[in-house]
């Protein structure tokens, strides 16, 4: 009995961190309707800052007082992200601000490396909470009972904030009607930027804490915030309260999970983050989310299918892609290949997020199942190759018609993060189901047959099924499933009031978009000979959608042009630099504020713009009945 | 031919908010190419009865019938296919499609071919969309992204989207809010033909006086949740009690009338 209250007990003490950093999470989200992608990284930072300044400074002073300092050091950071970066893009889709809060991520993962190697490191204990409590036999830390007592004092703090300060009042105001608020003579910058800081602060006292619980390490915070977008999505993003009885649901689930499913706990928690979305889609304490806001800038070019001019082009590209095993070594046709298959996985993401307006943060799960399902069948059931690529991708399949089901259910930033999280949930089986994927070692020696062994056969194996994939995904593009799908996209309101079952359209996109990633997971297999959890992990992911943003989000197959620029260029830079993240996550920050609508986007536009000036005369005509 | 087909029919239809009776007890029926209109005062019910017609809102009591069959907990898509078709106060369309594929989904769905992943959407029921826009004027206008158009255009666009599931009855919420006085004619005019030729029950509510006495068969009057007179035109122009708790006591229609067209 008393090992459960210490179980218990400890779920409580780990529920601290994770309600600091869900909360500010949550606050910021209210005001400024940004999900902060970044709000890990700061929960890192404020671990890292802390470590030095409480290694500097001794006594309990020195600890309890760099505590401190470290949260206001980063929530300084904060504020200066906030006024250089987020206030450039307050107005963009809700996928620029996730991707651009990622970017963010990633540059802060290389700089702690930078400046604090890529050592973990041991923090020191709290002073005057050093020992152990003795609980009949069982010994509980003194410093987790800090923690269980902590969270409840911070609730209490953040209440009344809100409820008795007046900027609590100006922020409640906001996050009902932020127009109105501004309309009244609120200086709303000042407004955003202090909220965000107090939310960052949250963030990284909530790292800071951790120290003397657990080693500082450059990856500690995607686990973290994996952890709180499971917390938000339970609790309900925006509500404070939700925040704290999820985090303690979540860490209690943690804690007795461990028990129940030693090696795949996280399926515990994943349970009930499915019955919670079932039965309170926008989470316990959450109330429905008002429709996405309109995208500004939606695409002025209607789309249309190719002419038969543009198709010859496509077909005399295919064809000098083709030829390049005559001009290239076997270097260049393994750098083909990947391309070849990394545009597979682009243009399934990009058939998901502009057509069905879906924006997957967790793609690579289904990349990587295919992967998998590959390895599977190839290595334990010895099948041959094309029946292993046949069925492999089924297990991507699979996984989306699972996940998916579920991912619809919500739109916009929900939606967003219950696929990081499903995608985090099934790299965490990988990785820990080490009986049957081997772990972080994972599957080996997944060669392809003979036939498709050589470079130059397997880049041609690979280009002519990207070139299908892609050719599928066009003529779904433009199918009257297509249309309907689209029209989901654009209003959910007409297109429930023609007939159409929103749901259904966008669980049978995912399904689809699963499906061909699969492809392309089954095909990376073969090309490396092995499969490891990475194939699964959010870097994908975001590579991912970054090669859909880099092509343009609005156009009907900018994906492709989209993975071949980000693919090559990201193979020469690993070769080139150890910085490689720090240099992405800079290239995606600047990609989204200054160059949103990617390259085939903009190249588009120039041309509209091009044939709208050679045509002058008949529009003006056009515009002048318009305007009677 | 007999007695024209009752299309609608709604018994003691009752909704409440908290302690607030939005709708309370309403009654009435709506027969084939009968041109209905409701009207009241800003909070009388009109929208909650709307929404509740339209599958939106489920109220607390009442029956719905439409067509024979019992509507009510049916979802907005099945009341659809049931044959019934709506346009939005503010109007809903697909901002990224052109004209012709806002009409052309409308056609796919009513023509089940909602997962048809392999026939060219371009291509499909082209003739029928360009026949339906036609009919609302809007042939010229098909290729044209419907995020470009005009509000009025914007109206008769969805007119046709409404249409294209040869709806029996058609509900149409405030069709002419935010347009100019002349297109307000011409839209409800549109509309009145269009109804009377294809024999389509017609529900609307309106703000308009010139638009509702113009065009309405009949007219329901709701105050406060209740309905207070129903009859032509000219019974509720009469009406004491609608004067007085619609038009505002002390005020002459015209002079009111004269002030709100100018508005």
């Amino acid at each position: 009995m008393a090992f459960y209250v210490v179980q218990f007990l400890t779920g409580l003490a780990s529920a601290a961190s994770l309600f600091l950093v869900a909360s500010g999470l949550s606050i910021i989200f209210g005001v400024t309707r940004i999900v902060n992608f970044a709000h890990g990284a700061f929960y890192m930072l404020g671990a890292y800052v802390a470590f030095t300044l409480t290694e500097r400074f001794s006594g309990a002073l020195g600890f309890w007082g760099g505590i401190v300092a470290a949260a206001l050091v980063v929530a300084l950071v904060g504020v200066i992200v906030e006024m250089v970066l987020l206030r450039r893009i307050y107005h963009s889709p809700e996928l620029f601000q996730l991707l651009a809060t990622f970017g963010l991520t990633l540059m802060v993962q290389d700089l702690v490396v930078l400046i604090w190697g890529p050592d973990d490191l041991l923090g020191r204990r709290a002073p005057g909470f050093k020992g152990a409590v003795d609980f009949f036999g069982q010994n509980i830390p003194s410093y987790d009972l800090f923690l269980i007592v902590l969270s409840p004092v911070v609730l209490g703090i953040l209440w009344l904030l809100f409820q008795r300060t007046r900027w609590g009042i100006l922020v409640r105001a906001a996050t009902q009607d932020r127009d109105m608020v501004a309309a009244l003579g609120v200086n709303q910058k000042w407004l955003f930027t202090s909220v965000f800081a107090v939310g960052v602060f949250l963030a990284a006292l909530g790292g800071a804490l951790q120290i003397p619980r657990d080693a500082v390490h450059h990856a500690m915070d995607l686990r973290i915030i994996v952890e709180v977008f499971v917390v938000v999505v339970i609790g309900g993003l925006g509500s404070i309260i939700g925040a704290f009885v999820a985090a303690v649901l979540v860490s209690e689930l943690n804690a007795f999970g461990i028990l129940i499913f030693p090696k795949i706990s996280i399926i515990l928690v994943f349970l009930v983050m499915a019955v919670v979305l079932i039965v309170r889609p926008w989470g316990l304490f959450g109330k429905p989310e008002a429709p996405a806001r309109r995208t500004p800038g939606l695409t002025v070019n209607p789309w249309r299918p190719l002419t038969s001019n543009e198709r010859i082009g496509a077909v005399v590209a295919l064809i000098a892609a083709a030829a390049l095993p005559f001009v290239g070594g076997n270097y260049a046709m393994t750098v083909g290949s990947e391309i070849a298959i990394f545009v597979i996985f682009a243009a399934s993401l990009h058939f998901l997020m502009a057509v069905g307006g879906l924006a997957s943060f967790g793609h690579a799960a289904y990349f990587g199942l295919g992967a998998y399902g590959v390895a599977f069948l190839a290595k334990m059931a010895g099948l041959p190759m094309i029946v292993s690529l046949l069925l492999g991708p089924l297990l991507g399949c699979l996984g989306a018609a699972v996940f998916g089901f579920f991912c619809v259910q919500l739109s916009g930033v929900y939606f967003a993060m219950l696929t990081l999280a499903f995608a985090q949930i099934v790299w965490s089986i990988a990785f820990q189901w080490v009986a049957v994927t081997g772990g972080d070692n994972g599957i080996l020696g997944v060669w392809p047959e003979k036939w498709a062994a050589g470079p130059a056969s397997f880049y041609w194996l690979s280009l002519a099924i990207a070139a299908l994939c892609v050719v599928v995904l066009r003529l779904i593009v433009f199918s009257p499933f297509g249309y309907a799908l689209r029209a989901t996209r654009d209003s959910p309101l007409r297109s429930e009031a023609i007939g159409i079952n929103a749901k259904r359209m966008q669980w049978t996109a995912f399904v689809i978009a699963g499906t061909v990633a699969g492809i392309g997971g089954a095909l990376f297999a073969y090309l490396k000979g092995s499969v490891f959890p990475d194939s699964l992990g959010i870097s994908l992911s975001v590579d991912a959608l970054v090669m859909v943003l880099l092509g343009g989000v609005e156009t009907v197959s900018g994906a492709v042009i989209g993975a071949i620029v980000f693919k090559a260029a990201n193979i020469w830079l690993v070769s080139q630099t150890d910085w490689s993240k720090l240099v992405l996550g800079g290239f995606i920050v600047l990609m989204v504020v200054a160059f949103p609508k990617g390259i085939v986007g903009t190249l588009e536009a120039i041309m509209a713009r091009w044939r709208a000036r050679s045509s002058a005369p008949k529009s003006r005509v056009a515009s002048m009945e318009v305007a009677e | 031919m007999s007695e024209p087909l009752t299309l609608l029919s709604v018994e003691g239809l009752s909704k409440s908010y908290g302690g607030v009776h939005a709708v309370r007890s309403v009654s009435f029926e709506l027969k084939a190419g009968e041109i209905l209109a409701l009207i009241g005062p800003n909070g009388a019910g009109k929208s909650t009865c709307f929404d509740m017609l339209n599958g939106q809102n489920i109220p607390d009591s009442g029956r719905i019938t439409l067509l024979g069959q019992d509507t009510l907990g049916r979802k907005p898509r099945e009341i659809w296919r049931l044959g019934v078709g709506r346009t939005f106060q503010i109007t809903a369309t697909f901002p990224t499609m052109t004209v012709r594929e806002n009409v052309q989904v409308a056609l796919v769905s009513y023509g089940n071919a909602l997962f048809n992943f392999w026939s060219s959407a371009p291509q499909f029921a082209r003739e029928e969309a360009g026949r339906l826009l036609d009919l609302v004027g809007m042939d010229g206008y098909a290729e044209r992204p419907c995020g470009e158009l005009a509000y009025g255009d914007l109206k008769r666009l969805e007119l046709a989207v409404a249409l294209a599931n040869r709806p029996k009855l058609l509900l149409m919420d405030e069709p002419t809010a935010g347009m100019a006085p002349r297109e307000r004619i011409e839209l409800m005019r549109l509309t009145a033909k269009i109804a009377r030729e294809q024999s389509i029950g017609v529900l609307f509510t309106e703000h308009d006086m010139d638009v509702v006495f113009e065009h309405a068969d009949r007219i329901l009057v709701l105050n406060r949740g209740s309905l207070i007179a129903e009859g032509t035109p000219e019974q509720v122009r009469g009406n004491p009690q609608v004067r007085a708790v619609y038009l505002g006591e002390g005020l002459v229609y015209d002079a009111r009338h004269r002030e709100g067209a100018s508005a």
